[in-house]
């Protein structure tokens, strides 16, 4: 059964969250993911859930990491400087595996920064973000659509490898009005959990930590991480448009990726045949995918809201193959489709 | 013949690893007998914190979580959210509860979590090598504090338990130590009272142990327990400053 509704994106994050089983809800108040925790705390009650304002956002994510570690759903949310405040957290879950959903709803940095969209904060989500040597699996949804849909998966994600998952959206995601179809998953599917805490009834007691002090340990561990990060590949999600007779592709994450489609038909209509390869996961990145794009496509463009660092795995992907360009812009203010058509058709010219 | 004394079930039968004259063994019996004698053992999460304490998933035969430096009530506070049926405690040192954690116990208590902590205060950064910590008598030495506290620059040992008592929150708050029998049964005692608010749904139970770090006090630890007692407890009075168990309620 599905339902149809019209609600902002940082609503569909909280009924994505609440329909994929989430009971446990942890946050502290920022600017602009504020609708997440209020509308938790008006609904996790009434699916016998619990919500709980931390006293910071440290307390939350361990919180999180605590609630995680009893194989329940839970979740915390907040915005760039609060995720920088996790950050030990998520560093703490990622070495214990202890599953938990991570919404950043980014603004703009550094430091306080602003509250105007951002995506400043890739490479904290993408390359680790806390300490140590690990991966957080990231999604980039684009639409309030995206937005419900991509946190019933990031839930699963989070079961099935034992590890955080970031879902990275931005003011603009949060703020947007959109009709979502609401289509609760089945659950039966979820994994089943043999290592979590609920007291060693009837078995041996369970440990969860991060600390590996034996000779090797600590080596084999972050070993068997990274096969496990190396797994997660089988996770690439992303969205092409246009592609196939493309004489250029814009590669394009999160609000970016939405505004360039606009752009795009207007490229057509002036003639210039340009596609999009619009990451959704960020990480995994869609490398493979980039490449195979390369093999007939020589020109790409990356587009950020930053000064660039996406671009960064793009030319990672394929700068042995194709010329790679970028156009980026601090936060500010959002870019019209308008402009980013104009930057499409310079570099366009430039790599010709 | 009447078995009257035998090593807990809670406790895995292993040599500690702890310093001669340590009182964390000590300390570690005593909650693993309290969890015996309420049964609580196949329902008990422990959250361990950071420091010399964190290796009590070696000792305790129950299942353990390890939270980051501090953490230990937000994430205590998580696992009894989860799972209320659980019985939780976190066992925790002076630099992690009172001074990186200092945030996240005060609001655990302030809430009201039904969690049993046991703080262990021996007035040192103990795994790191002996370093200030935030109960630090004035004048004590110190690898960060070499010519002794100086309040001037340092501050003042900081009064746990005394600070719980304030909190609504907490319905039992007691500062005991395990220098001598006698204060060792006492100690049995608020370890008690602290998992009774626990079980009986009450609040936050709190039970400050004054313990001797023998290694980094330099001492002999017979002179470090009496250290403990002479010079640690007129700093840190002993006794219980807060008990709501004996009140009405449940």
């Amino acid at each position: 059964m599905s339902d149809r509704k019209l609600v902002n994106g940082n609503e569909a994050i909280a009924m994505g969250a609440i329909d994929a089983g989430c009971r446990f809800y942890f946050g502290y108040p920022i600017t602009p993911q504020n609708q997440i925790p209020e509308y938790m705390a008006a609904h996790l009650p009434e699916v016998g859930g619990v919500f709980l304002q931390a006293e910071s956002e440290i307390a939350s994510i361990n919180m999180l990491l605590g609630a995680g570690a009893t194989g329940v759903r839970a979740m915390t949310s907040s915005s760039s400087p609060g995720i920088s405040l996790k950050q030990e957290g998520i560093s703490y879950m990622a070495g214990s595996e202890i599953p938990g959903v991570i919404v950043n709803m980014s603004r703009s940095g550094p430091g306080l920064g602003g509250i105007a969209p951002s995506q400043g904060d890739y490479f904290q989500a993408t390359r680790g973000g806390g300490h140590g040597d690990y991966r957080t699996l990231v999604l980039a949804p684009h639409s309030v659509q995206e937005n419900y849909d991509l946190t019933i998966r990031a839930f699963d994600l989070a079961d099935r490898y034992r590890n955080p998952v970031v879902v990275l959206g931005d003011a603009i995601l949060g703020q947007i009005k959109e009709p979502v179809i609401l289509r609760p998953p089945d659950r039966a599917k979820e994994t089943r959990k043999d290592w979590i805490l609920t007291g060693c009834a009837g078995r041996k007691p369970r440990l969860l930590k991060s600390l590996y002090l034996t000779d090797g340990e600590l080596t084999e561990h972050n070993w068997r991480l990274y096969r496990k990060y190396q797994e997660m590949r089988r996770e690439v999600l992303y969205e092409t448009v246009g592609t196939e007779d493309a004489e250029m592709i814009v590669v394009a994450f999160g609000s970016v990726g939405r505004i360039v489609k606009t752009s795009l038909e207007m490229a057509r209509e002036s003639g210039l045949r340009i596609g999009l390869l619009r990451p959704v996961s960020l990480f995994p990145f869609p490398t493979e995918a980039l490449q195979q794009a390369a093999e007939r496509v020589k020109r790409f463009l990356v587009m950020e809201l930053n000064t660039g660092q996406m671009v960064e795995d793009v030319k990672l992907s394929v700068a042995h193959m194709a010329q790679v360009d970028f156009y980026g812009r601090p936060p500010g203010s959002i870019p019209t489709p308008d402009e980013l058509f104009k930057e499409i058709q310079s570099a366009f010219e430039r790599m010709s | 013949m009447k078995q009257k004394f035998k090593r807990p079930e809670s406790l895995i039968d292993v040599p500690f690893h702890f310093c001669p004259g340590c009182h964390h063994g000590i300390i570690h019996r005593i909650v693993a007998e309290a969890i015996d004698e309420f049964g609580l053992r196949e329902r008990s999460i422990g959250v361990a914190s950071v420091g010399c304490s964190v290796f009590m998933y070696d000792y305790f035969d129950v299942d353990v979580l390890e939270a980051p430096h501090g953490r230990a009530p937000a994430v205590a506070t998580g696992v009894k959210r989860a799972r209320p049926e659980s019985f939780v405690f976190t066992y925790q040192g002076d630099g992690d509860l009172a001074a990186i954690g200092t945030s996240e116990i005060i609001h655990a208590a302030n809430r009201g979590e039904r969690l049993s902590v046991i703080f262990v205060n021996n007035t040192t950064y103990g795994m790191t090598g002996g370093q200030m910590a935030p109960t630090t008598l004035p004048g004590q030495t110190t690898t960060t504090t070499p010519y002794g506290r100086d309040t001037y620059v340092a501050g003042f040992p900081i009064r746990m338990t005394e600070i719980m008592a304030q909190l609504a929150g907490v319905s039992y708050a007691a500062r005991v130590s395990v220098h001598n029998p006698k204060a060792l049964m006492k100690t049995k005692k608020a370890v008690r009272k602290a998992f009774e608010s626990q079980i009986r749904d009450r609040g936050l139970g709190f039970v400050e142990v004054l313990s001797a770090c023998p290694t980094n006090w330099k001492m002999k630890p017979l002179e470090a327990a009496r250290h403990v007692e002479e010079v640690m407890a007129p700093s840190f009075p002993l006794g219980e400053y807060k008990d709501d168990l004996q009140t009405s309620g449940t």
